[in-house]
């Protein structure tokens, strides 16, 4: 039994509809054919409809809208009432402008924003850095306004934390730094210099940019998600209005917890990757016990053990700052925290490699 | 009339701690029905129960004739999708347009072509005073305009009931009269059954034709009945402090 009928009479549309009209599609061939199609007036007859539900509201809203269009005179009989105020209620706000018009910007616009936006991000960022090194190192001189539990909460999951993926992944970098050496070593019957060649590696840069990395991707982001999700609950904005200074407040005991976790944990890394190399070198390759010790005890130089330490001071700082300025820089709503917790980390590893370059070129520029 | 939600002898609470026991009460089709009460008495923790999100400590209710604590998820699901929900924030998904966000339930429970989704977003935003706003997301809209979006998102699938857990919430009073409006004319003209958590006089006295009152010290229900009957004839004090913002005592 056909729900919906119509046909075109004296320049009337008329259309019936008779029994349940529920859960139907939009009939889109009447609406292709009443666009093509001549006449003054659309006359909707439901004396025969029965029950009725959204959709065949829809089919009337589409057609009120077509008729106020295209200035068709629209009368309908025994229309439920329930169906009239709808409609009139659905009608009573006029449709606003729609704002997506400047999604279509062109190539240059774009280009020229992306330039922009990369420009000021840049700056925000610099003058963020700047100001809470400012904070971090005028706490040495006068008292800060962070808490000491944030403190010492923050160092705990900075460090003790921290240590069985640093002392895992550590143990398998050195691993695996061995056995690539040994490779080449054992050609020319030196694989006893893999012991000189993990000590060397580790401390010097391997240690560091191993405990760089994992922390980014755990702790950086850590704090990215725990601003931003204090940003989106309005948190930080109810400390800025009581006047907290929050670089104080949130991020220095952040920052102070890693940059001194870091080199610890520096050290611990270079030990277990040590660790590591010594598994691949006496149980793989059969260098006596004494022969490796002794090998890595004449590679270890306070010279490369200080460089390592302080590659990871480095890293501390990048990652307390690109994790707490995303976090405090997040947007207002869920996706924002997830957006900045990725900005956090990919930024992190990406200044921490460049500032691996600085201090190498420096390092070698000055003979160290 | 008959009844599409019926309490029985029902306790809600959250382990040791219990907000409210052996309540009993039914909701009628076409009711506005208000669950009432000062703070911390249990309102929107029997939303929840309600709703689905939290059993019961005890006791039994049925929706739409249907024993929900009993039910299996399948019948749940069907249950739920008679229902819809506003939240006091509106509870708009942030990485899709209004449009998005009201098309869910459509994509999810019907067979609609695309073109029917689309129009039907377009109408359920339309009665919402929306139109236009299709592409905009739940970040750059007022928070009248999210709570308007979450209803028309609350009535996509045409439900037989809609809770609102606090919906004059955060809202100036034109926007707050106008929501209550709003629901009106779709208790109304929908015929779907209102049930509404609120502690807002105006909207209480406004829309609700029937109504329980939950008393926070005996944890029970302690009056029930069209808001302003008992307005004129309150059951006890605490109740007539209520409704009277303390003036009465």
């Amino acid at each position: 039994m056909k729900v919906m009928e119509y046909q075109i009479q004296d320049s009337v549309l008329r259309i019936a509809f008779e029994g349940d009209y529920i859960k139907k599609n939009l009939p889109e061939d009447f609406f292709n054919l009443i666009k093509s199609a001549e006449f003054q007036k659309i006359y909707v007859d439901a004396t025969h409809l029965k029950s009725w539900d959204s959709s065949l509201l829809i089919v009337l809203f589409e057609l009120s809208r077509f008729c106020s269009r295209s200035h068709i005179l629209f009368e309908s009989k025994d229309l439920p009432k329930g169906v009239e105020k709808l409609l009139k209620l659905a009608t009573a706000v006029e449709p606003v402008q729609n704002v997506s018009q400047n999604l279509h910007e062109g190539f240059l616009d774009h280009l020229g924003g992306w330039g922009i936006n990369i420009y000021r991000s840049f700056l925000r960022g610099f003058h963020f850095a700047l100001k809470n090194l400012k904070v971090y190192f005028s706490s040495f001189f006068q008292k800060p306004l962070m808490r000491h539990v944030d403190f010492l909460f923050a160092l705990q999951e900075c460090g003790p934390s921290a240590l069985p993926i640093v002392s895992l992944i550590s143990f398998m970098v050195g691993l695996i730094l061995a056995f690539v050496g040994a490779i080449q070593l054992q050609t020319f019957g030196a694989q006893i210099y893999v012991a000189s060649l993990v000590t060397i590696g580790m401390t010097r840069i391997m240690g560091a940019i191993m405990v760089g990395i994992i922390m980014a991707g755990r702790t950086g982001a850590s704090f990215a998600a725990s601003l931003g999700t204090m940003q989106v609950n309005e948190e930080i904005d109810a400390l800025k209005t009581m006047g907290v200074d929050i670089n104080e407040f949130l991020v220095l005991p952040k920052m102070t917890a890693i940059v001194i976790a870091m080199p610890l944990l520096t050290m611990w890394a270079d030990f277990a990757g040590i660790l590591g190399g010594a598994f691949v070198g006496i149980l793989a390759l059969d260098i006596p016990t004494s022969e490796f010790l002794r090998f890595t005890i004449n590679a270890w130089s306070l010279k490369h053990f200080t460089v390592g330490l302080f590659h990871g001071l480095t890293f501390g700082f990048i990652i307390a700052l690109c994790g707490c300025y995303f976090g405090v820089h997040c947007g207002k709503d869920a996706d924002s925290v997830g957006h900045s917790t990725t900005q956090a980390v990919v930024y992190s590893i990406v200044w921490m490699i460049v500032a691996t370059g600085v201090i190498t070129f420096v390092l070698q520029r000055i003979g160290i | 009339m008959t009844n599409v939600i019926e309490a029985k002898g029902m306790s809600v609470g959250y382990g040791p701690k219990v907000l409210l026991k052996n309540a009993d009460f039914e909701v009628k089709k076409g009711d506005v029905f208000i669950i009432m009460g000062g703070s911390g008495c249990g309102k929107s923790s029997l939303l929840k129960v309600l709703t689905g999100l939290m059993p019961p400590l005890d006791g039994r209710f049925s929706v739409l004739e249907r024993d929900f604590v009993t039910s299996d998820d399948e019948e749940k699901l069907n249950l739920r999708k008679k229902t819809g929900i506003l939240y006091q924030s509106g509870a708009l998904f942030s990485s899709m347009t209004l449009a998005e966000n009201v098309a869910l339930p459509l994509s999810q429970y019907t067979d609609y072509d695309l073109s029917t989704i689309d129009e039907l977003v377009h109408l359920k935003l339309a009665l919402v005073g929306l139109l236009g706003y299709e592409d905009y997301y739940p970040s750059e809209i007022s928070g009248g305009m999210k709570k308007r979006a979450g209803l028309a998102r609350a009535l996509a699938l045409d439900p037989q009931i809609v809770y609102f857990d606090e919906p004059s919430a955060g809202l100036d009073p034109v926007s707050s009269a106008r929501l209550d409006e709003l629901m009106l004319e779709i208790n109304q003209n929908l015929n779907t059954t209102l049930v509404v958590v609120t502690h807002e006089l105006q909207s209480i006295f406004n829309i609700g034709n029937n109504s329980i009152y939950l008393d926070a010290q005996t944890k029970t229900i302690t009056g029930r009945g069209n808001p302003k009957e008992l307005l004129k004839n309150p059951p006890n004090e605490r109740i007539a402090a209520f409704l009277t913002r303390g003036k009465a005592k």
